[in-house]
């Protein structure tokens, strides 16, 4: 190799590299600004877009701007509900697919990875169609947002569920079996500890799905807020800077959550 | 574990019955509500009529949102791969032992609300930002020149908010690829471009189609960036269903529009994957 070669080489490595930090920052320059106006006093100014000067204000009452806080504890509601009956169905579904064969797999497929690629917004407006045309037209709320995220988590857990279950070794279990485990001790003491991140890790994306969501949820919600809702509604007036609050929380809780689950994970690796 | 024979069917039916019921039967219904006659109302009630015509009365009136929507998701998703693609190959390949690091923070903006972080490009972006000054102060830009409320606003929006959704598949395709192959081209004299042409991309593909499907698609329908970035002249199929569907309660046309992008959206991706020849994806 010539050292003109070296040289690109060199440029080539660091080169890429360099663009990829910066494509990284790019991703994470809006969550900085989140962060920083969480600590933004504008309450003397109508420009909701330009940082003023530093307070604690916002983090000390969060809960000021009117019902802001009511639409995040309906989110949380909703999220933890949707998430559990989510992550339910969807890993029995899973095992099914990965551990047992039966007929019409195919369709089934088809049917879990559609919801994954149609456009938010004809899911939502489909669900209000039948739930207009079922006669659900007034009643909209609490609960046709649960059935809407539910459904729209399924397969997102499916997904990561099955991954984590087709990389099992299955001799471990075969193993259990041979020391006179029976099949429900070699489940709990065995498969389950092993799938157990990949369930907690589709616990963790539906959480942050259904909380997040707003198109869906905009079409199907009747007169119920959720934080997205809320959001959206002050974004037309001007966004009281206890949404960053909330956005700067939410992110700190789950990198905290997303790095724990790593490490008890890394943590079981060694252990092996 | 292979108990009974039905075993499966039993773990699999409450998931397939609530994806029946709610996203199946509902997209029939969606397709019914696309052929109702527009002369009813919310609370009168519809009649299914099969009025075909729904179809080519919303295409007339709309076509320009649509074709908007296309056009922006289609820019978006051609940035994204670029950017996309530096990334994940820089994770892939050059990040040792960060590499799972690198992974989180590729998740992490999800974790803050979607629409905080938009509004958040609206501050980035406004008119007395720093970066539309820096762009005054350079004379890339006249004194009046704003981002806001023009399409590279909106497109910007779009590319920051599917990024992650295009880095993912990506990275996972190219984490798969044998390191033996690229040093195998080197050996067989080829240089470094030529050998990432020949090896590395094509084996990439998987990642590129999985990655601009899944960038594509929430973008074409996506309608938040449109309403908080753009402005009335910027508006996306996404808004004018929404609005539909919300404010002027014009379910039949509402309706018709839906189930035209869907069609569109599927008839794209097929065209697509066939020509990419990656059919395995599905």
């Amino acid at each position: 190799m010539t050292g003109l070669q070296r040289a690109g080489r060199w440029i080539g490595d660091h080169l890429v590299m360099a663009a990829g930090i910066l494509v990284l920052v790019y991703m994470f320059v809006p969550i900085a600004v989140v962060m920083l106006m969480s600590f933004n006093d504008n309450s003397d100014s109508r420009n909701v877009y330009a940082f003023r000067s530093f307070t604690l204000d916002n983090w000390a009452n969060p809960c000021k701007p009117d019902g802001m806080c009511d639409a995040v504890l309906r989110s949380v509601e909703i999220g933890l509900l949707a998430t559990v009956v989510a992550t339910l169905l969807g890993t029995l579904a899973a095992f099914a697919l990965v551990r047992h064969s039966f007929a019409g797999r195919s369709a089934i497929n088809t049917i879990i990875f559609l919801p994954m690629a149609s456009p938010e917004i004809v899911m939502g407006s489909s669900l209000l169609a039948l739930f207009v045309s079922a006669g659900f037209g007034g009643r909209l709320g609490f609960w046709t947002i649960f059935i809407a995220h539910v459904m729209f988590c399924l397969s997102f857990v499916i997904v990561t569920v099955k991954a984590r279950l087709a990389g099992l070794d299955e001799n471990l279990e075969q193993a259990a079996m041979d020391l006179y485990a029976n099949e429900s001790t070699t489940f709990w003491r065995i498969t389950f500890p092993l799938v157990f991140p990949g369930i907690a890790a589709a616990a963790l994306l539906s959480f942050s799905l259904s909380f997040d969501d707003f198109i869906i949820t905009n079409l199907n919600a009747g007169q119920t807020v959720t934080f997205p809702m809320f959001v959206w509604g002050v974004s037309q007036r001007g966004i009281p800077m206890q949404v960053n609050v909330v956005g700067t929380a939410m992110f700190l809780i789950s990198m905290f959550l997303v790095l724990g689950n790593m490490l008890a994970t890394r943590k079981r690796k060694l252990v092996e | 574990m292979r108990r009974g024979r039905f075993t499966g069917y039993w773990l699999m039916l409450p998931a397939v019955v609530w994806l029946g019921l709610f996203f199946v039967i509902p997209f029939l219904s969606l397709l019914a509500t696309s052929l109702y006659d527009p002369e009813g109302s919310v609370l009168t009630g519809y009649d299914v009529t099969y009025r075909f015509a729904n179809f080519t009365d919303a295409l007339g009136e709309f076509w320009q949102p649509l074709w908007r929507s296309l056009w922006y998701a289609g820019v978006a998703t051609a940035i994204c791969l670029v950017l996309g693609y530096l990334l994940a190959y820089a994770i892939a390949f050059k990040s040792g032992r960060w590499r799972t690091l690198l992974l989180v923070l590729v998740i992490a903006p999800f974790f803050t609300s979607f629409l905080v972080r938009t509004l958040s490009w609206k501050l980035i972006l406004a008119d007395d930002g720093f970066i539309v000054d820096a762009l005054q102060t350079v004379h890339l830009m006249g004194e009046d020149g704003r981002l806001l409320a023009t399409p590279v606003a909106v497109i910007a929006g779009l590319v920051y908010n599917f990024l992650p959704f295009m880095v993912l598949p990506l990275y996972a395709s190219l984490e798969k690829i044998d390191g033996r192959l690229i040093e195998a081209a080197g050996d067989l004299y080829a240089s470094p471009t030529r050998g990432f042409l020949k090896v590395t991309l094509p084996l990439s593909m998987p990642g590129v189609v999985a990655g601009t499907l899944l960038t594509f698609i929430p973008a074409a329908g996506d309608y938040i960036n449109a309403r908080l970035l753009g402005s009335p002249n910027q508006r996306m199929v996404g808004n004018v269903i929404q609005d539909l569907f919300t404010s002027t309660g014009d379910y039949a046309a509402a309706g018709a529009l839906s189930v035209i992008l869907m069609v569109i959206i599927v008839a794209m991706v097929m065209v697509y994957i066939r020509k990419a020849g990656t059919e395995e994806l599905l």
